[in-house]
């Protein structure tokens, strides 16, 4: 079984006048069912590698495959097949459309994907947010939701297109602590029970101790991964 | 794509003010040019029917387009000569019975043959010199415009006597004469005759109305002493379109100068042509200012949703998509504005055609007419196409800025 992330020397540097190294010779596999925490202190270019996994953005070193494609080689419509076809995104901020409601906003990726029939998607995106207790929500718009509701409408907006991959960019930093306890739980179920892959970055401690694998990153470098009871 | 127009139309409503301003100004502009150029053709199109209505279509003079050639110099190619003076040729058509056999054939349209002089009226006391034309009177019905002008009498008036004419109004009114007066009528070779007013014709153009006589066409062979001349053929066609090449075909058999209403109205045709030109340009200028308006709401747009661009592009959205999504909503504004322009064209045309002018008449009192307004899809669909053409440069300026957008930079921002 091949890994879905495969890294090897990851480098991002911006092309500042001083140039700027974001992310350092980043070597990572993770595989399939594995709930990761990307850890790091502000500026460690924790988010920074995430994006790059998320084929937000473009490595300037080093060789990326992500579910056995070569992220490198692939042009700007395909990467964003690829993101579209295997990658849900949840960031800090729900980051949903305001003007859609949450039914609509999880609809918005099976509509792009095209797969689906207007019905089909429909009753997707409602056992997306049944299954995220928001039955009673569907039809309202992000304003008139709490910053936990959002952020769960966000992950099943992420979950919309069934993709292998979760990226999560400080789920739960905007979050109290009984919504971050519900997202925490959220991602957990997907990776034990749906068998998904979840890749967070945080710099909550506590959670990342509760999670299966821990990557710690400073300066751009790994200084250390390692797994829990591993 | 469905998803990209809701998105679009999400987009615009949610700027409802501005949205209405661009969608008005547009509208303003596509209905405005609706109008102008419903005006500006009308106004042709009346011109050019009234042309077609008051002139023969083709004329047919005893003039050539270019000098006789002499023998000699179809002869030989060296020749060059110098200080000649021609011959005295003989004034008229010549030999006007096979002219006319040669046109009657084939000549889509009827035809007259009239000898035009010049003579004088002279009636107590008074002299005014007019044009005596001398016409087969049931020919000259059928082609002249003069026919529908008559106040009384008619030209088959004419055929009643041998010294019968009728005149326009005015030059009766001039003489002091009227229906039934005989007056004299002079040559310009000397000869004199008396002849009865038996019609009056008003044709609204003075020189007409006040120079010009009618008689039957012996009359005036006899009056300036030319037995069976003529010197002129009129046409009047079925299609008026057609008179350039019924001219030059005409032209080509008989050898004489034929002139199409076209040629003989060209600086008309022309200044017509001017004149379309400076109204789509004002046109397009107005609609390109309706651009900018929209411009400034897409451009405003994508700058208010460059998170909604990166969280688009995150989930999945191409810089392709991007793109198409801010044309799309330049298109649906130009759109939209075309459509309200096309009903505010159509009220204004209607408006304007309920207008009616008072235009004094001179002599006969007022004439009142409507503005001449021409209705045609052509309108329409130009204004439309213009501001649509306009709405996607508008749409796809910052259209091209939003697909540049790089969604890291806007979401480590955020965060």
């Amino acid at each position: 079984m091949s890994a879905l992330i495969e890294a090897k020397g990851l480098t991002r540097v911006l092309p500042e006048t001083v140039p700027v190294t974001l992310v350092k010779d980043v070597s990572l596999a993770i595989g399939e069912r594995e709930l990761v925490a990307v850890t790091g202190p502000s500026g460690s270019g924790k988010s920074s590698l995430l994006y790059l996994l998320g084929l937000l953005d473009r490595q300037t070193g080093g060789a990326l495959h992500i579910a056995g494609k070569d992220a490198s080689a692939l042009g700007e419509r395909d990467r964003a097949r690829l993101r579209l076809e295997s990658i849900g995104f949840v960031f800090q901020f729900h980051f949903l459309l305001p003007e859609f409601t949450a039914r609509e906003n999880v609809e918005i990726p099976m509509r792009k994907l095209g797969r689906l029939g207007a019905r089909e998607m429909r009753e997707r995106a409602d056992a997306l947010l049944d299954a995220l207790g928001l039955a009673d929500h569907r039809g309202k718009r992000p304003d008139q939701l709490s910053g936990g509701q959002r952020q769960r409408v966000a992950v099943a907006r992420s979950l919309a297109n069934d993709p292998p991959l979760l990226l999560a960019d400080e789920p739960t930093g905007s979050l109290d602590s009984h919504s971050s306890e519900q997202v925490f739980a959220i991602l957990s179920a997907l990776v034990h029970e749906r068998g998904k892959t979840v890749v967070a970055v945080t710099h909550d401690v506590d959670l990342a101790a509760r999670m299966d694998r821990r990557v710690h990153l400073v300066d751009g470098v790994v200084t250390s991964d390692e797994r829990n009871g591993g | 794509m469905r998803l990209l127009l809701d998105l679009a139309v999400t987009h615009i409503i949610g700027r409802g003010r501005q949205t209405l301003v661009a969608i008005l100004g547009t509208a303003l502009g596509v209905g405005f040019s609706i109008a102008m150029a419903a005006l500006m053709q009308g106004g042709e199109d009346d011109f050019v029917a009234q042309l077609i209505d008051t002139m023969p279509h083709v004329q047919i003079t005893d003039e050539r387009r270019t000098a006789a050639r002499q023998p000699a110099e179809d002869e030989f190619d060296a020749v060059a000569i110098a200080g000649l003076r021609p011959r005295d040729d003989r004034r008229g058509i010549l030999n006007p019975t096979a002219a006319v056999a040669a046109l009657s054939g084939w000549i889509p349209g009827t035809m007259s043959k009239s000898l035009k002089t010049q003579g004088v009226v002279r009636y107590a006391g008074q002299d005014i010199g007019i044009s005596i034309f001398g016409v087969e009177p049931r020919q000259e019905a059928r082609v002249s415009s003069i026919a529908q002008d008559f106040r009384q009498g008619s030209f088959d008036s004419l055929i009643a006597g041998g010294n019968n004419i009728v005149v326009g109004d005015s030059l009766a009114k001039r003489l002091g004469a009227d229906l039934g007066t005989t007056v004299t009528l002079v040559s310009a070779t000397g000869q004199t005759r008396a002849v009865k007013i038996v019609g009056l014709f008003h044709t609204g153009v003075t020189a007409r109305d006040e120079g010009e006589g009618y008689v039957l066409l012996k009359i005036a062979q006899i009056l300036s002493e030319r037995p069976n001349a003529i010197n002129e053929i009129r046409l009047k066609l079925d299609d008026p379109a057609a008179a350039p090449a019924v001219a030059k075909r005409a032209e080509a058999l008989i050898g004489y100068k034929a002139v199409a209403w076209q040629e003989a109205n060209e600086s008309l045709l022309e200044a017509f042509v001017i004149r379309n030109i400076i109204m789509y340009t004002v046109v397009g200028a107005i609609l390109l200012v309706a651009g900018f308006g929209i411009f400034n709401i897409v451009s405003t747009i994508t700058h208010e949703k460059a998170r909604d661009i990166a969280i688009l592009k995150s989930l999945g959205f191409e810089a392709r998509d991007m793109r198409r999504l801010f044309l799309l909503e330049g298109l649906t504004l130009g759109l939209a504005g075309s459509l309200a322009g096309w009903l505010l064209g159509f009220a204004l045309c209607f408006g304007l055609s309920q207008v009616e002018l008072h235009i004094s008449g001179g002599t006969v009192g007022r004439e009142i007419t409507k503005l001449p307004l021409t209705w045609s899809p052509w309108h329409y669909l130009i204004a439309a196409g213009f501001a649509l053409a306009a709405a996607g440069i508008a749409g796809y300026l910052p259209a091209r800025q939003a697909a540049k957008l790089n969604p890291v930079d806007i979401i480590r921002g955020a965060t």
